[in-house]
């Protein structure tokens, strides 16, 4: 199993004509992705690598039954976007475009709260579910099914860890790339959640930047209800504060968001943290065994003796 | 983006937010002439960095008469800064602020800025004003007043007056705080600012409200709406190596160490930097190429990040998403000709096109140092550049 998107998604491509959302397009489908529709205003009516092309969301939605959009449209139109793909009632929309005004993202913001839709991004690489469906710009070939539930603020720094699951032989439910951004719309607590509550997801990788304090959040839910193994790493522990490390997100402002900050609540919580990228696979094949991401028999009695203990805990 | 005080306090006047009278000057004699023109007893003379801590360091003096404005304009003009926000380089001091002295009876601290929780832009507010508020935060946080502000409905009245109040205003004071405050916000909202911050806003013995300090940063992201705002840029007060590689659309912010980094991606980038912290060697930069880099930016990007003269060696880190392996290796390959390079250079290469890129690193000629993985990578260069001992 996996979370958020499988073999049932029907996706949009909002920005299909555009050169990056032309080529993600592609590498998409060729995939396995259901791309069943793109959207570009103005070149309604035409198709695009053989996907039809419609003027609104909502004309793609009503035409096509898609459930989940993807969007690829330039920084200026990119808040916008974001919010026909709610107005159209999507499920899910996933905005990869880097670059969008903060107070762009204020308002769009404020404006799904009172919608149905959960949005992942903006500026990020989108989301996998290994050997299901590919949504985002992340290179498909890395990955490999299986149960370990990966989410980060980074893009590159995600396919370094799943590279590294992939070659221990472990495989991934699901990838979510949440965005290096300080306004985004899935968070490290959302995915997590997810994760927790996904019976095939058995571990979870939680890749976290400097800035902000999502990643303290997301620990203080871990140390609660999280009884699967959590491998946990930040990046900037070496950054100097008040310089923003590319992401519009990653930066220590006023002592807070320090690694070192983040590292301690993550250690509060019971997360197995690395302070080398390079260990979040061995990391993750120390826990789980490499077995967790081939086979389920091992992970099954594990989940079964987690049970019981939780039962236990529940009677006391 | 960062801009001078005076430039901060031209823009908020302009969204009538009450400011001191004053001008900027380049040289003494401008500044007695100034002090003249704005009459009050006492001027103060301000140096604009684009740096906080100014006052403690020595660049806010006041001076009692036109005559000792020019001399200590002459003393500051082309002295080096140093406060704790400028690291130990310091900033030289190229412009003075000249403001009419004011009467102040109490000091408060005022911003606004996106509080990223929420998602929504907060109104701060202190009686703390002239101290750091990340002090305030941490010794006394119940002195610091929230107001959290629906970017539809923008900051209400009420909500101005919540704050004044809170602030121990009494009801004249509250009622010239209401459209201060408003109008500040709105400056807020339409300049597209990531941070306003009255540092102090003063109240006078006269019971009026003024911005006695000012800070406006701008969201980078916005900054395509406001192409005038590219007047206000001042590139002296940025390190020019890294106004270069603005140019190139390449994101690089210079460190102290001697390894050279070149990364796609800021997560990974500043994963690098760990491990090579990590393996007991020194970063020399952050640099991240972005994902879809061309041949061109990765060469102009050695090219950047030999400049340092600190750099002992460089860590090529790349894991090929849409920024394909052989487009990187190309590259490496034309700055190392075209830039004679003659430090160690270690290129860890994944992904997309990863073959082609490693033959075409093995048959140019040079001796590249192919790592496997990132750990390898960071021993092999650490060891190199002569940075773990």
């Amino acid at each position: 199993m996996s979370v958020l998107v499988d073999k049932s998604t029907r996706l949009i491509v909002q920005g299909i004509t555009g050169r990056e959302g032309s080529f993600h397009a592609h590498q998409m489908i060729e995939y396995g992705t259901r791309v069943v529709a793109g959207v570009t205003p103005g070149k309604g009516g035409t198709t695009h690598l053989d996907v039809p092309v419609f003027n609104t969301v909502t004309g793609a939605v009503r035409e096509t039954g898609a459930n989940v959009s993807v969007i690829f449209v330039p920084p200026p139109f990119a808040a916008d976007a974001i919010l026909e793909g709610a107005d159209a009632a999507l499920p899910l929309v996933i905005c990869i475009t880097e670059g969008i005004p903060a107070l762009d993202m204020v308002r769009a913001a404020a404006a799904l709260e009172n919608s149905k839709t959960r949005l992942i991004g903006p500026n990020c690489p989108g989301i996998i579910s290994p050997g299901k469906c590919k949504i985002g710009i992340m290179p498909g070939s890395i990955h490999k099914e299986g149960h370990v539930g990966v989410v980060s603020r980074s893009g590159t720094l995600t396919y370094e860890a799943v590279d590294q699951l992939t070659r221990l032989g472990i495989g991934q439910s699901t990838c979510i790339g949440i965005g290096g951004d300080p306004i985004i719309g899935t968070t490290f607590l959302d995915a997590v959640r997810m994760f927790n509550e996904d019976p095939e997801t058995r571990a979870i990788v939680m890749i976290g930047e400097i800035g902000g304090n999502a990643e303290e959040i997301a620990a203080q839910y871990i140390k609660k209800s999280v009884k699967k193994p959590v491998v946990g790493f930040i990046a900037g522990q070496t950054a100097p504060p008040g310089r923003r490390m590319g992401h519009a997100g990653a930066i220590i402002s006023g002592g807070q968001g320090t690694a070192a900050d983040k590292y301690k609540a993550m250690q509060a919580a019971g997360i197995h943290t690395v302070h080398s990228p390079a260990d979040i696979g061995s990391t993750i094949a120390k826990l789980i065994g490499k077995s967790a991401g081939k086979s389920s028999s091992k992970a099954k009695s594990r989940l079964k003796s987690s049970a019981k203990k939780a039962a236990k805990r529940g009677k006391r | 983006m960062k801009i001078h005080e005076y430039q901060a306090k031209s823009i908020l006047a302009r969204f009538g937010v009450p400011v001191p009278r004053g001008e900027v000057v380049l040289k003494k004699d401008e500044a007695r002439a100034a002090a003249q023109r704005l009459g009050t007893k006492v001027v103060v003379v301000k140096a604009q960095i684009h740096a906080g801590g100014r006052g403690k360091a020595g660049g806010v003096k006041l001076a009692k008469s036109p005559d000792e404005a020019a001399s200590l304009a002459e003393h500051m003009i082309g002295m080096k800064l140093i406060t704790p926000q400028t690291g130990a380089e310091g900033r030289i001091v190229r412009r003075l602020l000249i403001e009419e002295g004011l009467d102040i009876q109490r000091e408060i601290y005022l911003s606004i800025l996106v509080d990223r929780a929420s998602g929504m832009p907060v109104f701060m507010a202190s009686t703390a004003g002239g101290m750091e508020i990340e002090e305030v935060a941490k010794e006394r946080p119940e002195a610091i007043l929230r107001e959290p502000i629906s970017p539809a409905t923008g900051l209400l009245a009420f909500q101005a007056r919540k704050l004044a109040f809170g602030l121990g205003f009494a009801a004249d004071t509250v009622n010239a705080a209401v459209p201060f405050f408003q109008s500040l916000y709105r400056a807020f909202i339409e300049t597209d600012a990531s941070l306003v911050e009255i540092n102090p806003c003063v109240v006078t013995r006269d019971g009026r409200l003024v911005a006695l300090d000012a800070k406006v940063n701008f969201d980078d992201n916005a900054l395509y709406r406001h192409p005038d705002y590219n007047d206000l840029r001042d590139l002296d007060e940025e390190t020019p190596l890294e106004v270069e590689a603005s140019k190139f659309k390449l994101n690089y912010i210079k460190l102290d160490g001697n390894v050279g980094c070149m990364v796609n991606g800021a997560g990974l980038a500043m994963a690098t930097m760990d491990i090579i912290k990590l393996t007991g060697g020194s970063p020399a930069n952050f640099l991240d190429v972005g994902g879809g880099a061309s041949e061109e930016q990765v060469k102009n990007a050695f090219r950047i990040l030999l400049s340092d003269p600190n750099v002992r060696g460089v860590f090529v880190n790349i894991f090929g998403g849409i920024l394909r392996c052989d487009v990187l290796a190309s590259g490496v390959v034309n700055a190392a000709k075209e830039l004679k390079i003659k430090v160690p250079v270690v290129v860890r290469m994944e992904g997309t096109n990863v073959e082609q890129g490693q033959e075409i690193l093995r048959s140019s000629g040079f001796n590249f140092t192919v790592a496997n993985g990132m750990k390898d990578g960071a021993e092999k260069i650490v060891r190199l550049a002569g940075g773990s001992r």
